[in-house]
């Protein structure tokens, strides 16, 4: 079966989203911007002859249409990233702040660590964690290619990360970008489609409430936490969102992304979720030509609870 | 260490070895220095100074560790005893040989400091090198050793990494899986 038939029930043109999972998607680069700006990017484009294409919602990402993100100049000097669009939405929600202490449970290959460096100004403290170690030479080539210094690489499972080799026990803001089903990826990778099991999704799930409440568990009150997919599985996204919910003190937030998405579901398949879970953003390839995804954002609770902007709630 | 009689332990053992396994902050200065052949950080902002004329304030918040046999590593973050974690901050520095040399990665992040000891490319000396190709370049009269290669992108100088200079030939050094085929931008 194909996956992405499940979904159909959940979208408003069934049609159009199984087009557009079936276009490829082009190439994008996010340009690093502690390292150089958009415009000098441009430029240096411009002079190399690399076609290139704005992205309408974010001045710091451009379409290559010709492909080959890592055959040019500005990648040569660290200025730029292959990142697909939809994969800054999580950093977006993040919002990491120069100074803060920020954890990236899941990090591996680095796209979005990198990212919350550079949101950082590369100052603060970023503690990119991944429990595969082969995808952690990965990451951190690319953080070195960018030139981030603010960044420690740790090799844990996320579900119970011990915050021991750190300066610090708890992080101002955590990213979860869960391993996941990833049929949101099926423009540049359809393999993804073909291998998708309804087992995997029970399992991954299990994994994905088990890293949430760690990160919940290891953000201070009033800190930040962002839970990220590429699948459109309910099962991997509000209802991972509901079980940390019950288990954990934090609650779903209201959050603005700069493109067209649609609230998380409160049904599925029998399973009812808690109302806040609306709060997430759904993101159709078919709204945005983009790939699929999935962007919560959550702020933990707790008596000493402060906002981020230091104000008590 | 107002207690003088449990402090006793690998730090204060003046015969302490590097391991090779787990970051180790630098001491200040060499008379600091508890673990043989370590580069204390004065030593290498002095190195920075002296080889490339970069102000040892553009450290000033950052904080250098050792792990592997002379690798020394830049941080900019909080860090007390990262020993058992993968990677701290970035490779900024290869130690304990004659000639220290500066990793491609810290000159195209610090390079733009450098006051000395750069050499600008030309478009297709800068292909050549980022080729990871050796060039001849007679025309450089300055010190030979390693040097911080740059070349014009979007209009201002910039540098793209680290070359060894020895007999009129300029050796790229460049890693091979940083090395590209680039065009020739004029």
């Amino acid at each position: 079966m194909n996956p992405l038939e499940r979904y159909e029930p959940l979208v408003d043109d069934a049609a159009a989203f199984r087009a557009a999972c079936d276009r490829p998607l082009p190439s994008v680069v996010r340009v690093n911007e502690m390292a150089a700006s958009p415009a000098r990017v441009r430029e240096a484009f411009d002079d190399e002859g690399v076609a290139y294409e704005p992205v309408d919602w974010n001045d710091g990402l451009f379409r290559l249409p010709d492909g080959n993100p890592g055959g040019n100049w500005p990648y040569v000097h660290g200025w730029t990233h292959g990142q697909e669009e939809v994969s800054v939405l999580p950093g977006l929600a993040l919002d990491p702040q120069p100074g803060e202490r920020v954890w990236d449970a899941c990090a591996a290959p680095g796209s979005k660590t990198t990212q919350i460096a550079d949101a950082m100004d590369d100052e603060g403290t970023v503690v990119a964690n991944d429990n595969n170690l082969g995808r952690l030479s990965a990451l951190r080539h690319n953080a070195e290619r960018l030139g981030i210094t603010n960044a420690i690489v740790t090799n844990q499972d996320a579900r119970n990360f011990s915050t021991k080799p750190l300066a610090f026990d708890e992080f101002d803001r955590a990213l979860v970008d869960a391993p996941c089903s990833c049929e949101g990826t099926c423009r540049k990778n359809p393999d993804v489609v073909d291998q998708w099991t309804l087992d995997h999704v029970h399992a991954v799930a299990g994994i994905q409430k088990g890293i949430l409440a760690r990160a919940v568990q290891a953000t201070r009150p009033g800190g930040t936490v962002v839970y990220s997919t590429c699948t459109f599985a309910p099962e991997e996204n509000e209802a991972v969102l509901d079980h940390v919910l019950a288990a954990e003190d934090c609650e779903v937030v209201e959050f603005e992304l700069p493109l067209d998405t649609v609230p998380g579901v409160t049904e599925w398949e029998g399973e009812t979720y808690d109302e806040s879970v609306t709060r997430a953003h759904r993101v159709y390839p078919h709204h945005n030509d983009t790939g699929g995804f999935f962007c919560a954002k959550l702020r933990v609770g707790g008596d000493e609870a402060v906002d981020a902007e230091g104000v008590a709630a | 260490m107002t207690d003088g009689a449990d402090t006793a332990g690998d730090a204060d053992d003046p015969s302490a070895t590097n391991d090779g396994q787990r970051f180790d902050r630098l001491p200040e200065t060499p008379a600091d220095r508890e673990v043989d052949g370590r580069a204390s950080r004065r030593e290498v902002l002095d190195w920075w100074e002296e080889r490339f004329g970069v102000e040892p304030s553009v450290f000033e918040g950052y904080s250098f560790w050792e792990k592997g046999a002379g690798k020394v590593w830049i941080f900019n973050g909080e860090a007390t005893d990262p020993s058992r974690v993968e990677a701290i901050g970035m490779t900024f520095l290869r130690t304990r040989q004659e000639h220290w040399k500066p990793t491609s990665r810290a000159v195209t992040r610090f390079g733009h400091h450098a006051t000395e000891n750069v050499i600008e490319l030309d478009p297709e000396q800068a292909v050549t090198f980022m080729a990871g190709d050796d060039q001849d370049l007679p025309e450089w009269d300055g010190d030979w050793g390693y040097l911080i290669a740059t070349h014009e992108v979007a209009g201002e100088s910039a540098p793209i990494g680290v070359g060894l200079y020895l007999y009129d030939e300029l050796r790229s050094v460049v890693p091979k899986g940083s090395r590209a085929d680039l065009p020739v931008v004029e």
